[in-house]
C-alpha cells in the first residue's frame, strides 16, 4: 500500500479527504488525515457571533463528522515534517512515512507578533474575531457598551478572507443604531491599505460606503505597538489612534511546523506553485488552502476551488502524468453590509472584482460589487451549503472553479497587463 | 507610456513615478530618485535596496516589511528612519521596482 497523507482537518483538508477518497484507487492507496484539534469551526461565522446573529452550534461541529470512513483520521499533534524522508513525525513519537503529502495546516492569528497587544487590554479593550473565543468574548464586550471609540483594524496583511474586517465594521454600524447607540459611537476603520480594500475599484466602492455610514478611515497605519496603559495603538511613523474598544485582526500566520520543518516564508506560509499547488521544495509536497504563499484570498471558496484542481493533479502525479497548470486563483466572497443587504465579489488571479451579475449573465440572482438583499440570503444560505456540500465535496452546479467573465462589466483598466501580474 | 527627465537622462516610469523598465536602473539613479524624495542615500539606504533588489530578482515581488526584518534583519524601526512615511513604497521606487501592492 501507499500512502497518501494530509495534513490538517479544516476546510481546506476536508474537502481534499472527501474528493480523494472518489477518485484514488483505494487498494492501492492508504489515505490518512492529521489534525490535533477536535472542532470543525464554521469561520465565515464567527463575524456573526459578537452580534448574536449566530449561536455556537451553528458554526461548530465535530471534525471526525466530516471525514469519511474510508479515510483513517489521526488526531495528533505534528511534530515535524521531514521532506526529504518523506516522514512526518508526531508530538507522540510515532512516524507516518508518505508517498504523496498534502498540507493543509492553514494560518492563524498571532496577536504575539504586535508589541502589547497580550497585555493588559487583551480580551477587556482589544478583541478579535477570528477566533471562537475571540469572537464570543467580544460579543460579552459588545453588551455592556455604552458609547464611545470603537476602532476595528487590520494589523498586517495578508489576512483569511481580507473583506471580514470591513463587514464587521458595516455590521456594527447597524447593530449600534438599532441599539440606540451610534450617535454615542465613534466608528473608525485603521488599516495598513492606502484604502478600504486591497482591489482597487471594490475599494472606491466600499470607500464610498464607509463614508456614507460615517465612519472614519484611517489608513496606511503600520501598527507598532498597542499601548494598554493609554488605550491607544501606535504605528511605527509614531501616528496614534485612541480606542475604548479595539476591535483587531492580529497578524496572520501558517502554522508552527511549517517552520520548524523549514518550509515556510517569513509569515510560515508555504511556497507553491500557483497554478499547479505543487509545493516548490518538493515534487511530491502539495499544498491547498491558507497555509500556501499564493497571492490569492485566504478564503474557503478558493480553498474549495483549488480543492478540484489538486485533486486532479494529484491523480495525475500517481500516475506519473505532467500536471495541469489550471488554478486561476478564482475567489468568491461575500461582503456583509448590514441591514439585511451584502455585496458579492468574484474574481482571480487577473481580474480584479467588477460590476455585472452572477452565475448568470444579466439574471444572477446575485449581483456583484452591488448591494443587495439577495446577495445577503445567499451568504446566510451559505453555512448550510459549506456544511453539507462543500465539506463533503459535492458538486456545486453552474459554479466552475475557473472563474468565468460572462455576466461582468470589465473596464478596460480592470486586467493588469500580464507582465506585471 | 509616460518618461521623465532625471539627473539627465530619459527613464520610463508610470503614472506615480516608478520605473517600468529596471534595466534603466543604476546607482547613480538611485542617488537622484532618493533626491527627488529627500533623502541623501548612506551605506545603512543602501544595505536596504540591495536586499530589495536581491529579493526582487529571487521572488519576482518586493518584499514586505516582515520580509526586510526576518529574511534581510533590518528591523522595521531604522526602515522608518531611513525612509519616512512608507518606507517599503520609497524604497522599491529608489531601488528601481514596481509600487508594493498587497494584492489578495
Amino acid at each position: 500500500m501507499k500512502n497518501l497523507l494530509i495534513l490538517g482537518a479544516g476546510t481546506a483538508g476536508t474537502m481534499m479527504a472527501n474528493q480523494l477518497r472518489k477518485k484514488v484507487n483505494l487498494d492501492e492507496w492508504k489515505i490518512k488525515v492529521v489534525d490535533q484539534y477536535p472542532q470543525h469551526y464554521y469561520q465565515p461565522g464567527f463575524l456573526f457571533l459578537p452580534f448574536g446573529l449566530y449561536s455556537e452550534r451553528d458554526v461548530v461541529k465535530p471534525k471526525r463528522k466530516f471525514i469519511p470512513r474510508a479515510v483513517e483520521y489521526v488526531e495528533a499533534e505534528v511534530d515535524q515534517i521531514e521532506a526529504e524522508n518523506n516522514k512526518v513525525i508526531l508530538k507522540n513519537g510515532q512516524h507516518l512515512g508518505y508517498d504523496i503529502l498534502i498540507i493543509a495546516t492553514g494560518a492563524k492569528t498571532a496577536p504575539d507578533q504586535t508589541e502589547g497587544m497580550l497585555d493588559g487590554d487583551w480580551r477587556n479593550r482589544v478583541f478579535d474575531f477570528y477566533t471562537f473565543e475571540g469572537a464570543a468574548s467580544l460579543r460579552r464586550a459588545l453588551e455592556n457598551w455604552k458609547g464611545g471609540r470603537l476602532v476595528v483594524h487590520i494589523s498586517e496583511l495578508p489576512i483569511k478572507c481580507p473583506v471580514a474586517p470591513l463587514e464587521f465594521t458595516f455590521l456594527a454600524d447597524w447593530w449600534l443604531t438599532q441599539r440606540g447607540l451610534r450617535d454615542k459611537t465613534e466608528l473608525v476603520f485603521v488599516t495598513p491599505l492606502s484604502g478600504a480594500f486591497t482591489k482597487s475599484i471594490a475599494s472606491q466602492v466600499l470607500g464610498h460606503l464607509l463614508d456614507e455610514k460615517k465612519i472614519k478611515v484611517v489608513h496606511d497605519f503600520a501598527i507598532g505597538s498597542v499601548d494598554h496603559e493609554k488605550h491607544r495603538i501606535v504605528s511605527w511613523d509614531e501616528k496614534e489612534v485612541a480606542y475604548d474598544l479595539l476591535v483587531t485582526v492580529p497578524t496572520n500566520m501558517g502554522d508552527a511546523v511549517i517552520e520548524r520543518s523549514g518550509l515556510g516564508d517569513e509569515l510560515n506560509f508555504v511556497p507553491t506553485d500557483k497554478q499547479t499547488l505543487q509545493a516548490r521544495a518538493r515534487d511530491n509536497i502539495f499544498v491547498i488552502g491558507d497555509a500556501t504563499d499564493l497571492p490569492a484570498s485566504k478564503a474557503g471558496s478558493v480553498a474549495h476551488f483549488e480543492s478540484e484542481v489538486l485533486s486532479k493533479n494529484i491523480l495525475h502525479y500517481i500516475k506519473g502524468e505532467p500536471l495541469e497548470a489550471d488554478f486561476d486563483g478564482h475567489a468568491n466572497c461575500f461582503i456583509e453590509s448590514g441591514y439585511g443587504k451584502a455585496f458579492l465579489l468574484d474574481f482571480n488571479y487577473d481580474l480584479q472584482p467588477v460590476p455585472g451579475t452572477y452565475p448568470l449573465p444579466g439574471v444572477g440572482p446575485f449581483s456583484l460589487l452591488k448591494e443587495s438583499r439577495v446577495n445577503h440570503w445567499g451568504k446566510l444560505a451559505f453555512r448550510q451549503i459549506y456544511w453539507n456540500v462543500l465539506l463533503k465535496a459535492l458538486p456545486l452546479p453552474g459554479i466552475g472553479h475557473l472563474m468565468s467573465r460572462v455576466g461582468k462589466q470589465i473596464p478596460a483598466d480592470a486586467l493588469p497587463l500580464k507582465a506585471a501580474a | 507610456m509616460p518618461q521623465k527627465q532625471i539627473n539627465g537622462v530619459t527613464i520610463d516610469v508610470n503614472e506615480e513615478g516608478y520605473l517600468t523598465n529596471h534595466s534603466q536602473w543604476n546607482r547613480d539613479l538611485a542617488a537622484a530618485l532618493a533626491q527627488e524624495a529627500g533623502i541623501t542615500l548612506t551605506d545603512a539606504h543602501w544595505k536596504v535596496i540591495e536586499f530589495i533588489d536581491k529579493d526582487f530578482k529571487e521572488k519576482g515581488v518586493v518584499p514586505g516589511m516582515r520580509r526586510m526584518n526576518k529574511v534581510g534583519g533590518i528591523p522595521t524601526k531604522d526602515l522608518y528612519a531611513l525612509f519616512p512615511e512608507g518606507p517599503i513604497k520609497k524604497a522599491a521606487k529608489i531601488a528601481g521596482y514596481p509600487k508594493p501592492v498587497s494584492c489578495v
